[in-house]
């Protein structure tokens, strides 16, 4: 698109400004609960100023900089998900006829549980965010039969991304393709500079819409070296990415070794607290429940989260739950995310974004998963997944 | 808000917005399964191919997936034959003709009908596995001289379960071979005891020429492939249909998972060759 234009810390909040004159609610991170969540925020003063994450397995707090950087942590548990399929939501609501036929159907598109407002955009997201977004939306909408409402949702997004300059210990978007440099994806990518007396943000383009955004935003030429600091800065988070996993490998692993003694030794950690599921941007399994009125005249079907991990998950009337065992909810998880979402969808369902090691309560890792298995990371002679077991 | 009126609600909200379809007529079958007739209260018939499946529900009790049975070649009735297993089930069954019930589809993979033209078919049901088989033999009927032996063989718990009787002997008369067995009966029953897959051995198959489809629960599925494999025929000629956790119908809850495939968009039917590594798995 256009050059890459920069834009000094205090004209930030014109961007806001413009976001809102055009009827956009901003959603971005802020500190709520000593946790960075993806919230409405009104401009700046919201963002976590001088504030990072620090992030290991099973372990989240956080930290003071000792610097003024907006944007300068990794992620907190939320991710676009919650704007894309909402946790909650009534696929419809209609009125029931004494015959019991069901009428005047009504949908939520702009006024759900949650109060999602109608036009999103979402200011902070980064790489493994946006390959997120990538593959939710080719699950939910890349099908036979895309729901209307949420291809409206997702065809009204805008998103501001940002580059990522550091890499938490958690993080392993680079093994799986995702990160940490934001490519594509974005109507307007920021880039954070800071040092003692110089802090912007180098703005590049990725859309017609961005290119509108950004003319209403005061911005000046950016220069060589700016130029330079930018990309420099994704190339520093890619040195400091510790977790890896061989995405090349891992599907075939995995399928060979459904009966690996190491399901077993996981389910003895896993609590099957499903925190990995509602955490990960990309797990999209949603139960259905029919609620009514003391009259039974209101009809509503909800549409919730659900997780692999609940029991009633594959449960079948006559059958019962065709996973019984935490070992085959903790396998049914994870071979989903890198193995089957690939024959399901034609993607991973990964994005190594570590949410669901950080966030697991006994900091179960799946990468640590991955290699126990057998995906070891030290090129294809070892990584050749072995005979079936 | 997105408001409709009911007869382009369907056209205008989406594949999670059902359609109403009066109960015209309802026949019980035994003392917990009930066959449903319905037509649609508005639009074009549905029309479906054997196999395939509707969700279901009376207003405000959960919906289900159930495989229609009826006959492909009248659409304007949709059939549905429902055992009462739970809430949304046992609703379906306690409604009454006059009512309007809601219903989305039909979803799902077919019997391979045109696939089995010429071959021997082979068609293995138990229990409440024969209504969504009930199509294809149907169809395959009408179609008498397009297909070899056509042979059922069902199993149904006791004498009392079993279902369509009186239809069971129209279907001997028009050309279908029938083996019944029941697991456990009284002295006065003069069938079959036992397990179906001991029919698969009495029904003198020639296996080269065999086109199996199969549907009931899912360990009977297994034995009967098993003991079809060891009279000789190949996995890639028997078909499965299977059954899952299904809330949305269209690939998207999540629920109907087995290993790679969506039961509810990749099948209920599939070829036993494409499954058969997933189906071997205990708990996958």
């Amino acid at each position: 698109m256009t050059d890459d234009r920069v834009i000094a810390r205090e004209d930030l909040d014109a961007l806001f400004d413009a976001l809102h004159r055009c009827g956009y609610t901003v959603v971005g991170p802020t500190v709520r609960d000593s946790t960075i969540r993806l919230a409405e925020i009104a401009g700046t003063r919201d963002l976590p100023a001088g504030v990072t994450d620090e992030q290991e397995a099973g372990r989240y707090r956080l930290a003071q900089r000792e610097d003024a950087a907006l944007f300068g942590f990794n992620l907190g548990p939320d991710s676009l998900k919650r704007w894309q399929l909402p946790p909650d939501r009534t696929v419809w609501r209609a009125r029931r006829k004494p015959d019991g036929e069901l009428t005047d159907f009504s949908t939520d598109a702009r006024s759900g549980p949650a109060g999602m407002p109608d036009r999103i955009a979402y200011i902070g997201a980064r790489a493994c965010e946006l390959h997120a977004r990538a593959i939710l939306e080719r699950v939910l909408l890349g099908g036979n039969h895309p729901d209307p409402e949420l291809r409206e949702r997702a065809d009204a997004l805008i998103v501001i991304a940002v580059q990522c300059g550091e890499a938490g210990p958690t993080c392993f978007c680079a093994s799986m393709g995702a990160g940490p440099k934001v490519t594509s994806g974005y109507d307007i990518l920021l880039t954070e500079l800071l040092d003692a007396d110089h802090h912007v943000f180098i703005a590049a383009t990725g859309s017609v819409r961005g290119e509108e955004l950004l003319a209403e935003v005061p911005t000046r030429r950016a220069g060589s070296e700016e130029l330079a600091a930018a990309r420099a800065t994704p190339a520093r988070a890619a040195e400091q990415i510790q977790r890896k996993l061989d995405a090349d490998w891992v599907k075939e692993l995995l399928y060979a070794h459904l009966e690996h003694p190491e399901w077993e030794s996981v389910a003895q950690r896993c609590l099957t607290c499903g925190n990995c599921t509602m955490v990960c941007p990309t797990c999209f399994c949603t139960s259905v429940e029919d609620v009514t009125d003391l009259t039974g005249e209101q009809v509503e079907r909800r549409q919730q989260w659900d997780s692999c991990f609940a029991v009633d998950h594959s449960y079948m009337h006559g059958g019962g739950p065709a996973r019984q065992s935490a070992r085959s909810r903790y396998r049914q998880w994870m071979t989903h995310k890198l193995a089957s979402w690939d024959d399901q969808f034609g993607t991973s369902g990964c994005v190594g974004c570590g949410r669901c090691i950080t966030w697991c309560p006994v900091g179960i890792d799946i990468t640590e998963e991955a290699q126990a298995i057998g995906a070891v990371t030290h090129g294809p002679a070892r990584a050749t997944p072995a005979k079936e077991d | 808000m997105l408001a409709s009126a009911s007869d382009t609600a369907t056209a205008s909200a989406g594949p999670l917005v059902p359609a109403p379809f009066r109960l015209l007529a309802k026949r019980r079958e035994t003392a917990d399964t009930w066959t449903l007739e319905l037509e649609p209260r508005h639009g074009t018939p549905l029309e479906f191919a054997p196999g395939q499946f509707t969700m279901i529900s009376r207003g405000g009790c959960g919906e289900v997936p159930i495989s229609i049975s009826g006959d492909p070649d009248e659409p304007e009735r949709l059939v549905q034959t429902v055992r009462a297993v739970g809430l949304a089930t046992s609703a379906l069954c306690e409604a009454e003709p006059g009512e309007v019930l809601s219903v989305r589809g039909p979803f799902g993979t077919a019997w391979p009908l045109e696939e089995a033209e010429g071959a021997d078919v082979v068609i293995v049901a138990g229990g409440i596995g024969l209504p969504p088989l009930r199509g294809a033999v149907l169809r395959m009927l009408a179609q008498r001289e397009r297909y070899g032996r056509l042979v059922l063989l069902y199993g149904g718990r006791a004498p009392d379960q079993l279902l369509f009787g009186e239809q069971i002997q129209q279907w001997r008369e028009q050309g279908l071979e029938v083996l019944i067995t029941v697991d456990s009966a009284g002295p006065e029953w003069i069938g079959h005891v036992g397990v179906v897959t001991r029919l698969i051995g009495r029904a003198g198959l020639d296996a080269s020429r065999v086109l199996a489809m199969t549907c009931g629960p899912e360990v009977m599925m297994r034995f009967v492939v098993a003991t079809l494999a060891d009279t000789g025929v190949q996995s890639d000629r028997i078909h499965v249909s299977i059954e899952r956790n299904m809330q949305c119908g269209i690939g998207v809850c999540g629920h109907c998972q087995l290993g790679p495939v969506l039961v509810c968009r990749d099948g209920p039917v599939f070829r036993y060759s494409e499954v058969e590594r997933w189906m071997r798995v205990r708990e996958l």
